[in-house]
């Protein structure tokens, strides 16, 4: 019986209970609905949350722990002299795992019986050849005692299995009977159910602190794991980068660090200015009619994704930089550049900027303004010298968002600046970011443990550090420095 | 104003209010200049993508008349399916030569130097899989002659797009002015034509030397999928967690963790979700890579804090006298939110969601780490098995094209850009009529 056969049984067996329910409190309080305390579905709800929930927590505690049991026991099985040289007692249980899966494809098949397997014998039979027949490969020849270990793998997991269908069972049919002797007109059932619904809700909103968790945890082990394997010290002063399929690579963070930073400079050169006149413009000069046009399409250019502007960094800005700038002027071959990647991602973050800082502009109080032309100050030295310094500690937290948001863009940098780590100040020579690297060396083919690909991780957990960083002090300028208007 | 002396006028204008005005302009100006800047980048880019990706819907197809010869393709003449079956493609090719040798035989169509073996070569490689898949379903019609309309090879295409022209194609090795001079005359005579190609829809992706045959069709199904597991997941959970958050939620350090961290997840480089999918759902808990589950649950993550800020300010929205409104006749705190509150709030937290969908589609980065770049030919099965086989997505489906060599898959990648934009388009145009249609005002 599989794991949702069993779920859908149990909610089966609530579902009846939400019914039976209803009708047993409507039948104690005599038909008569005003001497029950709740409404009658109040009743069917608190039957069906018995019926269902312990059953239910009981079957996923039983799917998490039932492998890592099998495991522990089949481990046990394995005597050193089955593990090959080169090979680890955790690839032989893969092995393990992979023939028993086998071996049930084959029985659903119908090239073997139950009878068979247990009669199957390596002298006999050539057992790779067989489950290569049903589809399923096998690295090497199956040794005798491995197939023992196949075989009583699934025997233990299918007879564990029955064993929660069971348990789950009894469990909901058990919390089934237990809510119906509890239902009486005085019953506060209502109360019940809305705790249930609470506690749902709470766990919902616990999902963010799990991902939370989830992100650090994988990135902080992982990342232990790596300097295991490689020198922390290495990993920030090395001023090399250069990965070797064969070990021994260098694998400095300075290179990646400096293409990072360069870009997200060059890009917020670009933004910066950009997005701050086109926020002054808008909210200060521009009459309703260019505002409703340039607004909407400001805002367009915030909800493409940045694959396009990858792809626009690809085709256009980077042969177009190469062909009129770079070669003319003999500083660079490649399309890719820190100044293509720069340019596109200053694009994508023009409406950021100028959006909130458009909305810290609008925040400022119309008194100031009125004051300052009160005083005979032009419009333009009213904004220079009122309107920007008041807003000041809300553009400076907008740039550091900026900020954030290039250092962790991927796409953009990934198709515009290049994949060689370099340290070098020629903005027309590709280079190479943090999130360049997490994209290669996790989608190579080496192997996992190596750190070729556990570096990925450090540099994740730093972009993450990086970036978090970034947006705190960016929260922190704008709560500490921002002035209170009445 | 202390030193204005007796000469100056109101009626003259000074220096210094000429430099006044003249720097008051200069950064009326220098704002004018940032908006057309921020425009331009705007029209740049979609003429970019525009011009690149619009010939993509387009492609030339040739079609030819194909005598299904029974010595090749049936050699005992028993109409057996499985002796047929045996015969692959490289069988197939030669009908295709053959017919292309009776096109080269009619008057005024020879082009001098051109072998009927290269001439086979204009026609797509996919030509001959697409005869056999004919020949399998329809075993009778060996022996007839049958009219196929076959996709041209991508440098053919090419020519009639203007990426190749004759000179290109004496320094190619895949095209020589022969077979493109050969083309014009097949053009000329009618059998060659380009026509709007639902195949870039339909289709699934096609290997390395065969642009003309990649689709768009597993791409799309995978992001179809995604997105589906993204609503199914995001909305129930995200609702759940802002009326928790809005409406129950006490003052204390728990709720501050969670807003806190909400707040921060928001701000998250992406990449780093796909990280945390990579060591959880593929490393840790066993799941299939490049499936659209991990894709969905990677992504249900990155939009869960959208979701839940936009779902709290529409919940926000509710003025606090419906909710004492019905406390005040008898209605729990419960029933108060989910049969009041909530129905008022759906509109503005379905447009949220929407909206949130539409960044979820976009997003490439994280799904490059959990294995989506794959090379995926094979359409996914129907949900929930469907789930778990290998896809590829709308957005990583354009960076895969971005990363080979032949020309034509730049095209091919700008013209699923523009599907991506389109549904996008329509993704926000919802949101906006459902925002217009259903807003209220308090």
């Amino acid at each position: 019986m599989s794991a949702g056969l069993v779920i859908l049984a149990v909610v089966a067996v609530a579902t009846v209970g939400f019914f039976v329910g209803r009708a047993k409190s409507l039948s104690t309080a005599g038909g008569d609905i005003r001497q029950l305390h709740s409404l009658p579905s109040y009743y069917g709800q608190a039957t069906f949350l018995f019926a269902a929930v312990p059953a239910l927590l009981v079957t996923f505690a039983w799917l998490i722990l039932q492998p890592m049991f099998v495991e522990s026991q089949i481990s046990g099985m394995i005597v050193s002299g089955d593990i090959a040289e080169g090979s680890s007692r955790t690839l032989v249980m893969a092995d393990v795992r992979r023939i028993a899966n086998g071996l049930d494809v084959a029985v659903t098949a119908g090239k073997l019986s139950e009878t068979g397997i247990e009669k199957l014998n390596t002298a006999s039979t050539d057992v790779r050849a067989l489950l290569a027949e049903v589809g399923v490969a096998v690295a090497s020849d199956v040794q005798q005692n491995i197939l023992a270990a196949a075989k009583e793998f699934r025997i233990l997991t299918s007879t564990l299995r029955v064993a929660m269908a069971v348990v789950a069972l009894a469990l909901s049919v058990l919390g089934l009977v237990f809510a119906l002797t509890r239902i009486k007109p005085e019953y506060r059932a209502r109360n019940v159910s809305e705790q249930a619904v609470k506690a749902l809700l709470i766990l919902s909103s616990l999902v963010a602190i799990l991902t939370t968790v989830g992100i650090i945890a994988s990135l902080v082990f992982e990342t232990l794991h790596f300097f295991q394997l490689y020198p922390a010290k290495d990993f920030f002063f090395n001023l090399t980068w250069n990965p070797q399929f064969t070990g021994g690579s260098d694998l400095g963070f300075i290179p990646l660090l400096w293409g990072t930073l360069y870009v997200s400079f060059v890009a917020l050169v670009f933004a910066v200015p950009i997005g701050l006149f086109v926020a002054v413009y808008l909210s200060e000069y521009a009459t309703n009619r260019v505002r409703s046009i340039v607004k909407p399409a400001v805002e367009i250019l915030a909800g493409i994704p940045t694959i396009v502007y990858g792809l626009f960094a690809l085709i256009t800005v980077g042969p177009l930089l190469r062909d009129y700038f770079a070669q003319p002027l003999g500083l660079g071959q490649s399309s890719s550049s820190v100044l293509t990647a720069g340019i596109v991602m200053g694009i994508m973050l023009i409406p950021f900027v100028s959006s909130l800082s458009d909305d810290v502009i609008n925040a400022v109080p119309q008194a100031m303004r009125d004051g300052s032309y009160g005083l005979g100050a032009t419009q333009s030295e009213t904004v220079k010298q009122v309107i920007i310094p008041a807003a000041l500690p809300g553009i400076v937290g907008a740039i550091l968002l900026a900020a954030s948001r290039a250092i962790g863009e991927t796409m953009i940098v990934v198709m515009g600046a290049g994949a060689a780590a370099k340290l070098s100040l020629n903005p027309l020579e590709a280079m190479t970011t943090i999130t360049v690297k997490i994209v290669s060396q996790l989608t190579g083919d080496t192997e996992f443990a190596s750190p070729e690909t556990l570096v990925a991780f450090a540099l994740g957990l730093s972009l993450f550090v990086l970036t978090l960083g970034l947006n705190v002090l960016a929260l922190y300028i704008v709560r500490k420095y921002r002035e209170q208007y009445e | 104003m202390t030193d204005v002396s007796p000469t100056s006028s109101l009626l003259t204008v000074d220096d210094r209010t000429r430099r006044r005005n003249a720097a008051e302009k200069r950064f009326r100006v220098y704002g004018v200049i940032a908006i057309v800047l921020a425009m331009l980048a705007l029209a740049g880019l979609m003429t970019s993508i525009l011009s690149n990706g619009l010939s993509a819907f387009k492609q030339t197809f040739v079609t030819l008349e194909i005598y299904l010869d029974p010595a090749k393709l049936d050699k005992d003449g028993s109409r057996d399916l499985d002796k047929i079956r045996k015969v692959s493609t490289f069988g197939y090719a030669p009908l295709i030569k053959n017919s292309l040798q009776t096109q080269m035989d009619s008057p005024g169509m020879a082009v001098e130097g051109l072998k009927a073996k290269d001439a086979a070569k204009m026609v797509s490689k996919e030509a001959a899989a697409e005869m056999r898949r004919f020949v399998l379903n329809n075993p009778d019609m060996i022996g007839e002659t049958v009219s196929f309309k076959f996709l041209t090879s991508g440098r053919i295409d090419g020519y009639y797009k203007g990426r190749v022209t004759m000179e290109s194609a004496e320094r190619d090795s895949n095209i020589s002015p022969e077979q493109l001079m050969f083309a014009d005359k097949l053009k000329d005579a009618g059998l060659l034509k380009t026509s709007f190609n639902w195949g870039f829809l339909t289709r699934a992706d096609a290997s390395e030397n065969r642009p003309e045959a990649a689709g768009l069709g597993v791409a799309i199904l995978g992001s179809l999928y995604m997105m589906g597991v993204v609503l199914f997941l995001t909305l129930p959970i995200g609702v759940a967690a802002s009326i928790y958050l809005e409406e129950f939620a006490p003052r204390n350090w728990f709720t501050d963790i969670v807003e806190v961290n909400i707040s921060n997840l928001a701000a998250v480089p992406s990449i780093v979700f796909g990280i945390l999918g990579l060591a959880i759902f593929i490393n840790f808990a066993g799941l299939p890579q490049s499936a659209p589950i991990v894709g969905g649950l990677v992504l249900t993550l990155m939009t869960l804090p959208t979701i839940i800020i936009s779902t709290r300010a529409s919940l926000k929205a509710v003025p606090p006298s419906i909710r004492d409104a019905a406390l005040g006749v008898g209605a729990s705190k419960m029933q108060a939110v989910f049969h009041h509150v909530l129905p008022l709030a759906a509109p503005g937290i379905l447009t949220g969601t929407i909206i949130g969908l539409a960044q979820a589609l976009g997003e490439t980065a994280p799904l490059l780490l959990i294995g989506m770049v794959a090379f995926v030919r094979e359409f996914p099965g129907a949900p929930p098995e469907g789930l778990f086989d290998p896809a590829a997505a709308l957005p990583v489906q354009v960076y895969n094209w971005t990363q080979r060599a032949d020309p034509a898959f730049a095209e091919r990648a700008s013209g699923a850009i523009i599907v991506l934009l389109v549904f996008l388009l329509f993704m926000n145009a919802i949101a906006i009529i459902l925002r217009r249609r259903f807003e209220r005002r308090w």
